[in-house]
């Protein structure tokens, strides 16, 4: 795919608020139709590394573009679609009248049939005439999605998109995300349900400090951890030993006279990295 | 521009739901009836007036007056439009977090500023030219007196108050909501502050208090349209009615001559660039 730029692409992005380095050097790429997760405790760096791909904050030094754009520029907020962690919609507007004011917005040509359609994507077909002020905090999150996928960015930037959600409502996120990526849109998610990133996202970006960690696919990252046998004198735990060592440990197993009952090759999730790298605070 | 529009659109669409229109043309239409009825009750004295005061017009003195009240109270109610209608338009709405979704959007910060400013000054210059004019046709239902201009002070109350607006919508991206509010009410009163003491300097012949008056209007240069306006009621008045004007609360108004137009225009080109420079560099 050479000469498409990347959907976002950070180099050495270093933001300081005062005395307070929020970021210190981060490099970060998101492919096109790729979904990368972004992962770090409280005041990592993550949503201001969010605001500045966005426009909202502006780097203390270093580059970071949207599709080829400058961040911040109008090509560049073209090209994506946000949903803000701590954000708010006119109360007065209801969901279809504030999709039609993005879409204007945007200058999205798909009328009513994309507003339609999104709605139904996020669960809110039925309450299109619902004003922002009569939702709860998980109607209004979802319709921050909706609003933000309007006029089919190339990047969507979702800042804790399931906060307010109850399981049945994240698992229609991760199915939409899901829908994204088919359709080529780059998303970069940034949550703390590891459990949800680990599910979804091609790709994972830890930040700690100010600092990127650790960066690979979920399966990279997380580490093989041992071998578990049941066997009929309890549970037996091989720390060291890995997949291909399983037909050796069980005929020894065997020929010292054990019962063999299960058989479970043990991997560290991205939980277990993600509390190594960053701290278990 | 079209962005501009949408923003525009917007705010004014939020008036509407939200029922400010229907409290401000209530409160006018009481502000009015009371007027009204002031005028009335002056127009009954105003014969025995004229008749013990040889060479002054009654008529004149009454309704000159009486207009100024009603151009200070316009003046007020369209400086409180302002105010309500941009004090949280940039610093307050991004704390609510009701900024950050429009302004990832292409939309750039100097069209949403623009946006605001045009709905804002847009219904306050209406209001104020609307309320303006409704006094004159009141005051000439009840005391046989026209001003001697009508337009041009008309106008000139429109810019006051699209002056007072530049400066609220300004001072929402430096200032939060209840700081921005207070300095801009602070700053009208310390404008009518100043063409008051230019008044009394007047009536005392006294320069320090007139040219303090002429540097805090320039400074300020609603006040100075606002004096401009008062004084064009009676352009062509002279004479005993003209002297007994000038004794009165409204009277003896500074002009501010032909380069009020472009040090207006400098003035309000000067707060757009602060503004913008300083929302570019704000993070939101």
């Amino acid at each position: 795919m050479a000469g498409v730029p990347d959907a976002l692409a950070v180099e050495d992005l270093r933001k300081r608020y005062g005395a307070n380095e929020a970021l210190k050097g981060v490099d970060l790429t998101v492919g096109e139709g790729e979904l990368v997760g972004l992962l770090g405790p409280n005041g990592a760096g993550k949503s201001t590394l969010v605001k500045i791909a966005c426009g909202l904050v502006q780097q203390t030094s270093g580059s970071a573009a949207v599709a080829g754009a400058p961040a911040g520029s109008l090509p560049a907020n073209r090209s994506l679609g946000y949903l803000a962690e701590l954000f708010r919609f006119p109360d007065w507007l209801a969901a279809d009248e504030l999709l039609q004011l993005h879409q204007k917005l945007v200058e999205s040509r798909g009328g009513a049939a994309e507003r339609r359609e999104l709605l139904e994507l996020v669960g809110l077909g039925e309450v299109p005439d619902r004003r922002v002020g009569q939702m709860s905090k998980g109607m209004q999150q979802r319709l921050g999605i909706a609003q933000a996928m309007l006029g089919e960015p190339k990047l969507l930037m979702l800042d804790e998109p399931t906060s307010a959600l109850d399981p049945a409502g994240r698992r229609t996120v991760r199915e939409l995300l899901e829908t994204l990526r088919s359709r080529g849109v780059a998303v970069l998610l940034n949550s703390h349900l590891l459990s949800e990133v680990e599910l979804v996202c091609d790709r994972v970006v830890m930040i700690a400090r100010g600092e990127v960690v650790a960066a690979g696919a979920p399966e990279e990252l997380s580490r093989a951890g041992g071998v578990e046998v049941t066997t009929g004198r309890g549970v037996r735990h091989f720390a060291q030993a890995t997949r291909e060592e399983l037909p050796r440990i069980v005929r020894e197993l065997v020929a010292e006279g054990e019962d063999v009952y299960e058989i479970r090759v043990l991997r560290s999730s991205l939980e277990d990295v993600y509390l190594e790298l960053v701290g278990g605070r | 521009m079209r962005g501009a529009g949408i923003v525009a659109g917007v705010a004014l669409r939020e008036s509407v739901r939200r029922r400010v229109f229907v409290v401000v043309a209530l409160l006018t239409v009481a502000f009015l009836g009371l007027y009204g009825l002031g005028v009335w009750r002056v127009s009954r004295e105003v014969t025995e007036f004229g008749d013990f005061q040889s060479g002054v017009d009654g008529d004149v003195v009454a309704g000159a007056t009486l207009l100024g009240l009603s151009m200070f109270a316009t003046l007020f109610l369209g400086a409180i439009l302002a105010v309500f209608l941009t004090l949280n338009a940039v610093r307050g709405d991004a704390e609510r977090g009701l900024l950050q979704p429009l302004i990832v959007r292409p939309l750039g910060r100097g069209t949403f500023l623009l946006g605001r400013f045009a709905a804002t000054a847009g219904v306050c210059v209406t209001y104020t030219v609307f309320v303006f004019l409704a006094s004159v046709v009141i005051t000439n239902l009840f005391i046989d007196w026209w001003p001697d201009r009508l337009f041009v002070p008309a106008f000139q109350m429109a810019v006051a108050v699209a002056v007072l607006a530049a400066l609220a919508l300004g001072g929402s991206v430096l200032l939060s909501s209840t700081a921005n509010g207070i300095a801009i009410f602070m700053l009208f009163g310390a404008g009518l502050t100043a063409g008051l003491l230019g008044q009394i300097g007047e009536a005392l012949s006294s320069e320090t208090l007139q040219d303090v008056s002429q540097v805090t209007s320039w400074i300020l240069p609603f006040e100075a349209h606002y004096q401009n306006a008062l004084s064009q009621i009676t352009a062509d008045t002279f004479g005993f009615s003209r002297f007994a004007i000038d004794l009165g609360p409204f009277g003896g108004a500074q002009e501010f001559g032909w380069f009020l137009w472009p040090f207006t225009a400098l003035y309000l080109g000067a707060i757009a660039f602060g503004a913008l420079a300083a929302f570019r560099r704000r993070d939101l």
